[in-house]
């Protein structure tokens, strides 16, 4: 037992985790309010998960009891610097890594950020090109966008009509001036899972790096980065029923990244900053339970998420799911209605009191719908009806009834409103 | 991000539905930008005395369907031709910027309807003043 865990043992609270806090906090009553003038069914858990009462009862302490600053040499600093350790050692061990090669950041785009910039200015000099997919993350993207404009250059990868990537294009695409390839694990919109341990076994083959974002997979799916061949791994706590605000990047051993934060010593010289503790020891133990209950959760999970998503497509005509049936994580549900928008789904859902997400452009302010569902070939007006239902730990049976109903009200009530619907009940009324 | 009467509207649209009947149709908008408005107008000795839509589209895009037919109803085609989208978003309460051209669309919308109505009549089509065009509308030109 380290000297941190020791500590937390003397402290204890009253009731759940969420006592403690939400008493004294103003925006109590509000959050209390809402939920209790409705049902509330939250579906969005690839957009963030409520964190555990129990990683918000380890996070405590790290606040005002024990809030030495690890980078200091008393003993409440210790006490910091100890968590830390320890967390690093749960993180390393639910990927299979050496607690040396992981390195906490403020969360997954940072980790992914730091990820390609660090190892594209490392290794320049040995060449200057970086492959990546058309469906990754903006926090990968938008980076590989601005590598672009420092002179590297960038080759996206296509994808299939599920969304997976296909390892000849990989290969056909490293050239002796590929420094990196970064492939997302699962997708956060459609829920593809990459072929990841292929990817990884041709990049190890070629001598290239190889970085996946697995923000969506930590939790969801076993994770074993030597198996896979991965040099670079992004995650984030709050995706895992952990806090906001913090994730780690795992760097294997022996690979040269350039610092991405400069100034103090933290993180063995590679990422500076003072440590968020608190937000750390709330990573360790999201991540080791999440790794603990992966079995349970996510076949209690899937189960439920096919429930619903066969329903779905067997009772509402002119749906169409988007992504790989079985190639998927275990919660996501990503459905295109016909003929209606996605917006105004979700503004009817979340007047049944249903948090879900759409691709639609009209959600965003953009013009655009979703890349994700543009790059699986997608027409546009399909993928502005899509809709996104992540399922997670506290869903249940009833929730699924519940959500297939509002749904089938909501997606009948904006056909009525249609004239796509119009014309295609005009055009099949005049075919028979 | 919506306002109350975004939301009464959006939840309880006005003059929802079709009149197959109708003297004027306009259509404006294409699938691929997530926005199509379909206004039916009935007229009678130069008044609008009915008026439907269909919208396939956002909240806004509906509720601006919505909020816009109801101000033209009753209103001669000389007014409801005059009705510019900044009566739609004040009579709305506001909408979100990205939002604003939910209203274009709506008044787009009127706009080609009276027209449709003008020129099965015989008539000379009203021209666009200040010729504000909607963004969607060039794209859907090239299909």
């Amino acid at each position: 037992m380290t000297p941190g865990q020791a500590k937390i043992k003397q402290i204890t609270y009253e009731g759940n985790g969420h006592d403690a806090i939400c008493s004294s906090c103003p925006w109590t009553n509000t959050v209390m309010t809402i939920m209790a003038s409705q049902k509330m069914v939250y579906m969005d858990h690839s957009a963030t998960t409520a964190t555990d009462p129990d990683v918000v009862k380890a996070m405590l302490p790290w606040f005002s009891l024990m809030y030495g600053n690890p980078s200091s040499l008393y003993k409440i600093a210790l006490e910091s610097k100890a968590a830390i350790d320890d967390a690093r050692k749960k993180v390393a061990s639910a990927l299979g890594a050496e607690p040396e090669e992981i390195y906490f950041t403020s969360g997954g785009t940072e980790s992914d950020n730091w990820a390609l910039v660090g190892v594209a200015f490392a290794n320049r000099k040995k060449g200057d090109h970086i492959i990546t997919s058309a469906i990754e993350h903006h926090a990968v993207l938008h980076i590989c966008k601005y590598l672009e404009k420092q002179g590297f250059k960038v080759t996206y990868l296509p994808v299939d009509k599920d969304g997976r990537i296909q390892i000849d294009d990989l290969r056909a695409a490293i050239t002796d001036r590929t420094i990196l390839v970064s492939v997302m694990f699962a997708n956060n919109e459609i829920g593809t899972i990459q072929p990841v341990k292929e990817i990884g076994s041709v990049c190890r083959e070629r001598g290239v790096l190889f970085h996946t974002d697995a923000v969506q997979a930590v939790g969801n799916l076993s994770i074993d980065v030597a198996e896979m061949k991965i040099d670079l791994l992004s995650l984030s706590a709050h995706k895992f029923y952990g806090p906001k605000g913090v994730g780690a990047l795992y760097i294997r051993k022996g690979v040269r990244v350039d610092s991405y934060m400069h100034g103090g010593a933290q993180e063995r010289r590679k990422r500076a900053g003072t440590e968020n503790v608190p937000g750390i020891v709330g990573l360790g133990v999201a991540i080791e339970k999440a790794a603990q209950n992966i079995d349970n959760n996510v076949s209690r999970i899937r189960s439920l998420r096919d429930k619903l998503l066969d329903k779905i497509l067997d009772e509402i005509p002119n749906t169409r799911l988007n992504g790989d049936r079985n190639d998927r994580l275990p919660g996501n549900i990503n459905i295109s209605f016909q003929f209606i928008e996605g917006e105004s789904l979700l503004l009817l859902l979340d007047n049944a009191g249903i948090a879900a997400s759409t691709g639609s452009a009209c959600s965003s302010g953009s013009l655009e719908p979703s890349h994700v569902l543009l790059a699986t070939g997608l027409p546009a007006e399909i993928a502005h009806g899509s809709l996104r239902l992540t399922l997670g730990v506290e869903n249940t049976d009833e929730d699924v009834s519940y959500v297939f109903d509002e749904i089938k009200k909501a997606v009948e009530r904006l056909r009525v409103m249609s004239p796509l619907y119009a014309d295609y009940i005009k055009a099949r009324s005049c075919n028979v | 991000m919506y306002s109350e009467k975004v939301m009464d509207h959006f939840m309880n649209p006005r003059n929802q539905g079709e009149i197959t009947d109708a003297d004027g149709v306009g259509e404006v908008g294409n699938p691929t930008c997530g926005d199509i408005m379909r206004i039916f107008l009935k007229i009678s000795n130069d008044v609008i005395t009915d008026v439907k839509f269909q919208t396939f589209g956002c909240g806004a895009a509906i509720a601006s369907s919505s909020m816009a037919t109801e101000l033209i109803k009753g209103k001669t085609l000389k007014e409801a031709w005059d009705m510019s989208n900044k009566a739609v978003v004040e009579a709305l309460e506001g909408l979100p910027p990205a939002k604003v051209h939910c209203s274009v669309l709506a008044e787009e919308g009127i706009h080609k309807a009276i027209n449709d109505y003008r020129i099965k009549n015989g008539l000379e089509p009203w021209k666009e003043e200040g010729g504000h065009h909607h963004e969607h509308e060039e794209a859907g030109d090239e299909e």
